[in-house]
């Protein structure tokens, strides 16, 4: 199944964003093998460059590591996930925070309606 | 040697009509690239032009640094956007010809793809639909290792489903040194497949860029470019 790539943005930085949310999530375990380039490029149908491209940055950031022997590992570092993923977390409610004070909602608003949706949710 | 296929200055002419007006392009090896234009741009005459179908009026072409003849077609697998295959033909009698063809021709490629696609070697291309036999033409062209493949419109007539699978078959049987051009107006269903996109107009090179810089640059899809750039 090809992943869902949006068009108006740089195929690279939206598999990027996917490898994250595999690597977050669990579904890459740290310190496990990834499927080499061609079987990445393969699965997401996109070019073979653009997904070296992605792994390259990934690399640069510490998520992924490359092994002389044994190709690209997730890291084994659960710190530097964690703070990757705080990261992340950080920009989508940053974005909400946004979107809430545009149609007008004070902070304190914005915190009762999320514990008060969490409660929701529990039930 | 990283340059594949070069033109200078080429110029193709049918009586009064230029198809090619003075076009100068630079493919590099191990890139796939995306011939994209509108319907009378010049796609076409360019690919049958680095095939030998035709001769240039001016300028010149060149593959690999040679003129089109024997050692360049040795190199090129082309998907021409009509068959050429007798109808009469079984699958496996069309392998066997190729194979006779072609020294690069790999004919348990050609089996293996035509299984994945539940696609019977007994079979004669006049029973097959229309969809079916461009994808046995695929597989033919697909099954050369060649240092160039042009395939000129090679996903028109099959459905979106067999689209994607098409594309995948691309995406796995090009090696890294080769490169692969495809001529296409469907640009939405290949965009996210290609490095590079060469635009043409009037028979001229308006635009060569990668993928992630048009969509950088223009926050739009190559196809959203497409449609601006060529808007009736």
């Amino acid at each position: 199944m090809a992943w869902d790539l949006k068009p108006d943005r740089p195929i690279y930085t939206q598999l990027i964003e996917k490898i994250q949310l595999k690597i977050f999530s669990g579904e890459y375990p740290l310190g496990s093998n990834l499927p080499s380039v061609r079987d990445l490029a393969s699965e997401a149908s996109v070019n073979p460059n653009t997904m070296q491209r992605a792994l390259a940055k990934l690399e640069e950031d510490g998520l992924v590591v490359t092994h002389r022997t044994k190709g690209r590992t997730i890291t084994e570092d659960a710190d530097m996930v964690k703070q990757a993923k705080n990261k992340l977390a950080q920009i989508h409610i940053f974005e909400f925070l946004e979107k809430m004070q545009l149609m007008g909602f004070s902070k304190d608003e914005v915190l009762v309606l999320i514990s008060e949706m969490l409660k929701e949710m529990k039930k | 040697m990283n340059t594949i296929l070069e033109c200078n200055n080429l110029y193709k002419s049918f009586g009064n009509t230029n198809a090619l007006n003075g076009l100068n392009l630079k493919l590099n090896r191990g890139r796939i690239v995306g011939l994209l234009g509108p319907n009378g741009s010049g796609k076409t005459t360019l690919i049958k032009l680095a095939n030998g179908l035709l001769t240039p009026t001016k300028g010149e072409i060149l593959i690999d640094g040679k003129k089109p003849g024997i050692e360049t077609k040795k190199i090129i697998s082309y998907l021409p956007e009509k068959t050429y295959l007798n109808e009469w033909m079984k699958v496996h009698q069309i392998i066997e010809f190729f194979s006779d063809f072609y020294e690069n021709f790999k004919p348990e490629k050609a089996y293996d793809m035509l299984k994945k696609l539940n696609i019977n070697a007994k079979d004669r291309l006049k029973s097959m639909s229309k969809g079916t036999k461009e994808k046995v033409q695929l597989i033919l062209v697909m099954s050369r290792e060649a240092d160039l493949y042009l395939l000129d419109e090679p996903i028109g007539g099959v459905d979106p489903a067999a689209r994607d699978y098409i594309l995948t078959t691309i995406l796995n049987n090009y090696s890294e040194n080769a490169t692969v051009v495809i001529s296409t107006h469907l640009i939405s269903d290949i965009e996210k497949i290609l490095d590079d996109v060469v635009f043409i107009k009037e028979g001229d090179v308006v635009l060569t860029s990668t993928v992630d810089d048009i969509r950088d640059k223009h926050g739009k899809s190559v196809d959203g470019l497409f449609r601006e750039v060529f808007k009736c």
